[in-house]
């Protein structure tokens, strides 16, 4: 079952916050993964592979580039789901 | 030039404890930090050795989550060490382009290296973490060092097997005679127990296979003695000129008087039983510390435990010190902490300079028999030292790899 906007966001938020100590209440859909939560490429690509795997999606990297904010990247796993 | 150099900080996290204090209480209690390995895998693959000195504190209870996600083992321990070394050390105002790093390991990250081979073929490669290279590589402890501690003096990785440690401290005496750099955070660590690297060195006939007695395994020349035990974990010095050190009004342990490393050229595993490679490496050392074979009042052997190891060292030992080596008295303290490959010279560099401070010889487990064919005053409980004397650590490696460092008391 696909899971909501508010699950994939939580669930978003659990990967940023394993890999960079981000709180997860930093972690909103309006905020720039690089700008905001000064998280670096190699770092990205981690969240990535681990979002991947965690709600069985694909995300083509071709496609990483334009997860600008939590809000893409929330909106691009939850289309993937369905 | 020649600036004297002194040692002005120590760090450690061993199978004996997660830092200098309670290692070194329990390397003078005669503790043994070695026992049975409780993984799954040991049963698992049915791993003919069971037994190994693990970490006393794991590493996670110490580094935060990030820090141990995206560190392979190796530097973690490297990091936990090194930390402890520098707050130890207590220096606050160092220019960082006169900050280096000299930090070995024998085999690198190789929980890392194996656990994504694993992934791959589990899962195939975009589940292969981007971290992957950065954490296996043999220079990411090092790394993780001078980004903690700002040192854009140099960081370097001697990988010379189980004399990594001791050649890196050798290495960083060059930096510091250089005048160019003032500090050196050296060391060296190993986190390689692991189902791999247990079993190939289990199949070379390397490690004891004391199974039902872990504490009583790793038994330097005792007639008994079987093999090596593994051991994991860091130890770490702070390297600092003298001057640089009593302009800061630094507390000092001990003098690193000097060092070297030579080679054997003779077989890629067993040492050379001439010992002349060896011996080389010992008198080259001395001529550094301008001392007497006489000079030197305390040893801190390789002494892994191998049945050919231990004879080896003794042979080149007698090259260099004739009758005077049975005056001397020497530990082989991998009788409590295991062999920690790549962090073994480090953390028995720390174990000499606090014999020379606390002026204790620290003691040999389990030398129940004494083989007859090797002649040493093994120090077998803890045993006062004289003051104002020379002490060595040597180590020896895979690859016909030999180094050794002296320590001076320093008053």
């Amino acid at each position: 079952m696909a899971l909501s906007q508010d699950e994939v966001l939580a669930g978003l938020a659990e990967l940023v916050n394993e890999e960079t100590g981000i709180d997860v209440d930093s972690v909103k859909l309006d905020k720039s993964f690089s700008n905001d939560l000064d998280i670096d490429s190699i770092s990205m690509m981690t969240i990535v592979v681990n979002a991947e795997e965690k709600f069985g999606v694909k995300i083509p990297d071709e496609e990483v580039k334009n997860l600008m904010t939590v809000g893409d990247a929330v909106n691009f796993i939850t289309s993937a789901q369905g | 030039m020649n600036h004297k150099i002194v040692v002005t900080g120590v760090g450690a996290t061993t199978p004996l404890g997660g830092d200098v204090k309670s290692t070194w209480s329990a390397l003078l209690e005669g503790k043994s930090g070695i026992k049975s390995l409780e993984y799954e895998w040991v049963a698992k693959y049915e791993i003919p050795v069971t037994f190994a000195g693990v970490a006393k504190v794991p590493a996670n209870e110490v580094l935060t989550l990030q820090e141990t996600k995206r560190l392979d083992p190796s530097s973690q321990f490297a990091l936990i060490a090194a930390r402890e070394a520098w707050a130890d050390a207590g220096i606050t105002d160092v220019d960082p382009v006169r900050l280096a790093v000299e930090f070995a390991t024998g085999i690198g990250g190789v929980w890392t290296l194996l656990d994504a081979f694993d992934t791959l073929k589990e899962k195939g490669p975009r589940r292969v973490l981007p971290m992957t290279v950065p954490m296996l590589m043999p220079n990411g402890p090092a790394a993780a060092i001078g980004m903690d501690i700002a040192a854009r003096g140099g960081v370097r990785t001697a990988v010379s097997a189980c004399a990594s440690g001791t050649e890196a401290i050798v290495n960083a005496i060059t930096r510091l005679q250089s005048g160019e750099i003032d500090v050196v955070l050296a060391g060296g660590c190993e986190a390689a127990i692991h189902p791999l690297p247990v079993a190939a060195f289990a199949s070379m006939q390397a490690l004891s296979k004391r199974n039902d007695e872990p504490t009583k395994a790793s038994r330097p020349y005792d007639i008994d003695r079987d093999g090596f035990v593994m051991g994991e974990g860091a130890g770490a010095l702070v390297l600092e000129t003298e001057a640089h050190a009593k302009a800061r009004g630094a507390k000092i342990y001990a003098e690193l008087a000097g060092g070297a490393v030579t080679s054997d050229a003779y077989h890629i595993t067993a040492p050379d039983p001439e010992g002349s490679a060896a011996a080389r490496a010992v008198t080259a050392t001395l001529a550094m510390a301008g001392a007497k074979p006489e000079d030197v009042a305390h040893i801190n052997a390789h002494a892994t435990s191998t049945p050919v190891g231990d004879v080896a060292e003794y042979t080149a030992l007698k090259r260099v010190f004739g009758d005077h080596l049975k005056n001397i008295p020497l530990s082989a303290t991998k009788s409590s902490t295991g062999h920690l490959l790549g962090g073994a010279g480090a953390i028995e560099a720390v174990f000499t300079v606090l014999a020379l401070k606390h002026r204790i010889a620290p003691p040999t487990l389990n030398l129940d028999n004494p083989d007859p064919a090797i002649e040493l005053d093994v120090v077998t409980s803890p045993r006062e030292l004289p003051d104002n004397i020379l002490a060595i650590s040597n180590s020896f490696g895979f690859g016909g790899h030999n180094a050794v460092v002296a320590f001076r008391s320093y008053n």
